[in-house]
């Protein structure tokens, strides 16, 4: 079975974000006054072949823990969904 | 003393690692390529700076997974002697041998600059010729150095060797490049035999490159090597 994964990438609640900053700070100036934060991150979408998707989620949370994010700073999450053939 | 230098797709101060080892401390060494998967007869390995594939996901991130990064945790875990700068020293991060993460500069921009940094740890391989609260001059260029870190993780795994200093060894706000928290600029295992700073000491070893302070990070490995013996 083929899987494609949405996967989101997002810094840590109280990790300074200056991406997220200074993007604000640019909304603000082009007249976005209520902008109150911008946090940025990472989406990565990838398609993988599993025998289940039991096993499909188990390889993704690996791939999460393992190298997509740093747990130090990084926290993530992702959606499931099985993909047509060809 | 052997040295050995890794080579990583994307590496670009091997050749100044090298050119440190040979030309001016006067000691065997050789490149060491990724794909690696043994340092042999290697004592001291230094991890170069660079952008290691690309910086791609996150600095250090897939160089982390290099086959050489094996046999670099093994020998740290001997008691062989690591020392990473500045992409080395993201990629020890990655790897877990070193506690904390890199984030962009709170500035968003590619500092290139000298930095002064304050030796708060002289018992570790690298610093043991400094005096304590010594203040070297030496370079930074990088984009990712803001250091983070639980404190908890970093008592538990870390010492604190290096922070950004004013000339005269204050540690202020001001002399923060980049926004590292407590202006963490280099770090080493609680063994002290691995050493990971964002500064680059190897270009800061010869007068005509307009300081020597540098230098010091390796003649005390030398001298640590030298004393202890191989573990």
């Amino acid at each position: 079975m083929r899987w494609r994964a949405r996967v989101w990438v997002t810094l840590r609640a109280g990790v300074l974000d200056p991406q997220g900053a200074a993007t604000r700070s640019a909304l603000v100036s082009l007249g976005f006054t209520g902008v109150q934060t911008v946090r940025a991150g990472k989406f990565l979408e990838l398609e993988l072949v599993a025998a289940s998707r039991e096993e499909a989620d188990r390889q993704v949370a690996d791939m999460c823990r393992r190298l997509l994010a740093n747990p130090v700073t990084e926290d993530f999450r992702y959606e499931l969904e099985g993909c047509q053939e060809g | 003393m052997r040295f050995g230098v890794v080579v990583f797709p994307g590496s670009n101060c091997e050749r100044d690692c090298f050119h440190l080892v040979d030309q001016v401390l006067g000691r065997p060494v050789r490149y060491v390529w990724h794909q690696d998967t043994a340092l042999e007869r290697v004592d001291c390995v230094i991890l170069p700076g660079g952008f290691s594939y690309g910086d791609y996901l996150r600095p250090g991130a897939i160089a982390r997974f290099s086959p050489v990064m094996g046999a670099v945790a093994e020998h740290a875990g001997a008691g062989g002697l690591v020392l990473g700068i500045c992409n080395g020293f993201q990629i020890l991060l990655e790897a877990g041998l070193l506690p904390g993460a890199m984030l962009r500069n709170r500035s968003l921009q590619f500092q290139c600059q000298d930095v002064f940094l304050r030796v708060e740890d002289v018992e570790t391989a690298f610093t043991r010729l400094c005096r304590p609260g010594q203040v070297l001059k030496v370079p930074i260029k990088h984009g990712d150095g803001n250091y983070h870190v639980d404190p908890e993780d970093l008592a538990a795994r870390g010492r604190v060797v290096f922070r950004y200093s004013e000339a005269d060894g204050r540690v202020t706000p001001e002399a923060n490049p980049n926004g590292s928290m407590a202006n963490i600029a280099g770090l080493a295992n609680l063994e002290g035999n691995v050493v990971g700073l964002m500064p680059h000491p190897e270009v800061s070893a010869e007068e005509v490159l307009g300081g020597t302070d540098g230098r010091v990070l390796l003649e005390s490995a030398v001298r640590y090597w030298e004393e202890r013996g191989p573990c």
